[in-house]
């Protein structure tokens, strides 16, 4: 008896808790901690996407090796894997110490894949399938230049996700939401700058694809 | 016989003593003499624990540890100021006043509740500055946040108390910024007795105008006004700082297109030369763009070959059209590397500074802002202009500058990963979330190494380089500074090109099964101590202990500098009055470098020491006849400078009698 009605009872709490994850009127559940302003759905859902946002970026930044990256591409990228690898298990404990359910934060990518609806148009700036077999077929000065063009595009995309955040009642106000949306901007306008000068730099290209 | 005899015993008590003093000592922990760091090092391993971690240190002792007071417990600690005898500690949910008269046992003269983050403090005479950036900081103190997107209950900018009476502080005034504060960073303008000024650095998000008028998101050449790139000065009456206000937005980021590195890796330059040599060697095409050598694909070549065949009517290209294109090649590459950015790209330059270090006394400032270390000309105070900039080809983007005290060097720190986050695991570079030194000569900033605390930290303790200031050692570039739960490090950059650990304290993880909240945010020297702010320990203050690295004189040296007040990123001019441990300190110092025969330091620390015993007309002339008989060995010493250095602090010792 007792068992059963646990059993109910942690069902309802689970979807309570992806009810919440998934969008619910900001207007509805928050959860407070002390008297610290509270997190919001929107901060949750901005956690939870730019996971796979950044999942994207570590995957596309860790085929600079083999794909005859240049020396200072290498380098970003190598600290971009480190960097935003990093962020998603800061993502991935901020989401599990609120409850929410925490995503696996990795891209899944093969060539020829048909991702039909799920073509990622999902997060801003994310690469479609058709980008991510481009940059993938590419090697050396191509590479260097698809990607730069691509993870500028991707970088973008992260500071609409941020502005949104910052836009929506009462969201981006918890501390480590604050603090974490307020790096991103700030490392990834950086790396926008920094990735733009050096598109710049590249030899230009040939006679095109 | 008997004086022979004394001598003997005296020579054999002295020899012990010196044996005892340079006796290595390898007890974890320990503070033996020895110039060697204990190894292994005591910070790997350390047991884990909120109150009860595991401790190591190494040439330094923990004076007093304090727990935060009730309000503020397991809220985070940030960065501190200095106020005569009393250390004020922001935390997120205000700041605490801890007066620090007993360094052993700090006491708490108030704890004033005014959330915000990240409440960054700084003082001036009578009046206490406090920094708040996040969306959840209000007007009224209040701690349950604001809730809307636009509301006039939000505090993002400069909070201002009178603290005429350090235990009642009155709030009497707010500057509200375009992106809030970060940090902020208080500047005495020597031409401007009337006002101080503020230089506030806003790096979140651009609020919009309908919560503060004027505030635009939008690039500058969508809109001249835009609230990107620039800094805010704020002016402050100090008859009536209720009257503070924004004065000027300097748009120090002005024109910054390529960013003048510091250099490629020299690991990639010699990769990228190999590369370009076996590619010639294959009958490849290569070319050299920003000291780099790129080897060119065929979809470049081929067509330039075809035109080149072309243009005198051939097919196909032949070895004299090969031999053509390798000498147009150099000038072709520089013609088109000057090409435009591609269109609708964002306009360059970083948008905002984490943080500016001022040095008014020279009139410079170092500016972490972007991707770019920045110099400052801050001689007319409300418009700094830019004079330099550096970046990294690392990819490093730093957070703050520090200067040493001769403005002869700047220090860059990369808080990489924004200082939640553990970047000192055994896989990270030790190029990232590190220091990086340059010499600064006329301006020309001029990179020279970097500097990350060496003790591997665990996958669970957040660590980077961050807030720190110099300890006023006469004669040397030392610093102290917090490496979040990497502990605190104590680093000799006299010699800019080799950056060395000569101290250090961290305790273990606050848990050793999940990343926790703790470790040092800033600590500072202040009047003989050094003082961290443990974001969750409290307060911990620490003291030199000697060693081999830093001698009794060189502490009591650095501790005879007495300061009123202290914000570390507004850098006071260090000045040392004579003393006795001033010259001993240097004295020290050329026996540690060889700088002097090791007889002719002898002979001086004998004639020192016997000089303290004397009085009045007796000893005046024994410091003088020392400084002058140094004077004679400068030319033929290994460190000439120093020695007169040393001379001199001997005569102007001498004039004090």
């Amino acid at each position: 008896m007792k068992t059963a009605i646990q059993h109910t009872l942690r069902a309802v709490l689970a979807g309570l808790a992806i009810a919440a994850g998934r969008g619910a009127p900001a207007a509805a559940q928050s959860v407070a901690s002390n008297t610290h302003p509270p997190y919001t759905p929107a901060d949750a859902q901005f956690m939870t996407g730019m996971i796979g946002h950044h999942a994207q970026a570590v995957l596309i930044a860790g085929w600079a090796p083999t794909h005859g990256a240049s020396p200072s591409i290498l380098l970003l990228c190598e600290r971009i894997v480190a960097g935003q690898g990093d962020e998603i298990d800061l993502m991935k404990r901020w989401l599990s110490d609120f409850g929410e359910p925490v995503p696996e934060g990795k891209a899944h990518y093969m060539s020829g894949m048909d991702m039909g609806d799920m073509d990622h148009g999902g997060m801003p700036g994310m690469l479609s399938q058709a980008q991510l077999e481009q940059l993938d077929a590419a090697r050396g000065p191509e590479f260097d230049r698809l990607f730069l063009t691509f993870m500028i595009q991707h970088h973008k995309g992260a500071i609409v996700m941020v502005d949104k955040l910052f836009g929506t009642q009462g969201a981006g106000e918890e501390e480590r939401s604050f603090r974490f949306a307020s790096d991103v901007y700030a490392d990834q306008t950086t790396e926008i700058d920094r990735m733009q000068k050096m598109l710049a730099a590249l030899p230009p290209s040939g006679s095109g694809q | 016989m008997a004086p022979a005899t004394v001598l003997r015993g005296r020579a054999f008590v002295l020899g012990l003593l010196a044996l005892a003093a340079c006796s290595k000592s390898t007890s974890p922990g320990g503070s033996g003499m020895s110039s060697v760091a204990p190894k292994p090092d005591p910070r790997v391993g350390l047991k884990a624990g909120m109150w009860d971690a595991g401790q190591a240190s190494w040439n330094l002792r923990m004076v007093s540890t304090t727990p935060p007071s009730e309000k503020f417990a397991g809220v985070t600690n940030s960065d501190i100021s200095f106020l005569r005898n009393y250390a004020i500690q922001g935390n997120y949910n205000g700041f605490q006043v801890w007066d620090i008269s007993n360094p052993a046992k700090p006491t708490l003269t108030l704890g004033f509740l005014c959330p915000a983050s990240q409440s960054d403090v700084s003082v001036y005479k009578n009046l206490l500055f406090v920094s708040g950036e996040g969306n959840s900081g209000r007007v009224d103190c209040g701690g349950q946040g604001v809730g809307d997107t636009v509301s006039a209950d939000r505090l993002r900018g400069i909070r201002i108390f009178d603290a005429t009476d350090i235990a009642n502080p009155k709030y009497i005034a707010n500057v509200q910024t375009c992106r809030g504060s970060h940090t902020h960073t208080v500047v005495e303008d020597p031409r401007d007795k009337e006002n101080v000024y503020i230089y506030v650095s806003g790096s979140a998000g651009v609020r919009s105008p309908n919560e503060l008028p004027g505030c635009s998101r939008l690039a500058p050449d969508k809109d001249p006004n835009s609230s990107l790139f620039r800094i805010e000065v704020i002016k402050v009456p100090l008859a009536n700082p209720a009257e503070a206000k924004i004065v000027t937005s300097p748009r120090i980021f002005q024109d910054l297109t390529a960013p003048p590195e510091h250099g490629e890796n020299p690991v990639d330059v010699a990769e990228s030369k190999k590369a370009a040599a076996e590619a010639r060697a294959k009958g490849g095409y290569t070319a050299e763009i920003q000291g780099q050598e790129y080897v060119l694909p065929p979809q470049m070549i081929d067509p330039m070959l075809d035109s080149i065949a072309k243009s005198h009517g051939g097919t196909k290209p032949n070895g004299a059209d090969s031999a053509a294109l390798r000498t147009a090649l150099p000038a072709m590459i520089q013609a088109r590397f000057g090409a435009p950015p591609a269109p609708g790209a964002v306009r360059p330059g970083p948008t905002q500074c984490h943080d500016i270090t001022v040095y008014p006394a020279i009139a410079l400032a170092g500016g972490a802002c972007g991707g770019y270390g920045l110099l400052l000309d801050i001689k007319d105070t409300p418009n700094p202009k830019r004079i330099g900039a550096v970046a990294d080809s690392n990819f490093s983007y730093w957070h703050s500058a520090t200067f040493n005290n001769d403005g002869t060097k700047i220090l860059f720190s990369d808080e990489w990963g924004g200082g939640g986050q553990p970047k000192c695991r055994t896989i990270d570079k030790p190029e990232w979330g590190a220091d990086a030194i340059f010499t600064l000569v006329d301006g020309k900033m001029v990179f020279q190494s970097y500097y990350k605390m060496p003790a591997p930290q665990t996958k669970f303790e957040n660590c980077v380089a961050h807030n720190g200031s110099l300890i006023p050692i006469p004669g040397r570039d030392v610093m102290v500074q917090a490496w979040y739960q990497g502990g605190i490090s104590v680093f000799d950059w006299t010699d800019p090109k080799k950056p060395t650990e000569i101290a250090f304290y961290d305790r273990g993880p606050v848990d050793s099964t999940k990343m926790g909240n703790g470790g040092s945010w800033s600590v500072y020297w202040y009047n003989g101590y050094m003082i961290s702010s443990e974001i969750s320990r409290g307060l911990d203050i620490f003291e030199l202990t000697p060693s081999a690295w830093i001698s009794q004189n060189e502490i009591d040296a650095a501790k005879s500098v007495h300061l009123d007040y202290f914000n570390a990123q507004d850098q006071p001019k260090i000045t040392w009055a004579p003393s006795y441990a001033l010259s001993g300190a240097y004295l020290d110092q050329l026996a540690r470098s060889g700088g002097l025969s090791s007889s002719r330091v002898a002979d001086a620390q004998k004639a020192l020491a016997d000089s303290k015993l004397m009085v009045g007309g007796a000893q005046k002339n024994a410091l003088l006849s020392l400084s002058k008989s140094l004077e004679a060995d400068a030319s033929g010493a290994k460190d000439p400078a120093k020695v007169k250095t040393l001379a001199n602090s001997l005569k102007d010792l001498a004039a004090q009698n």
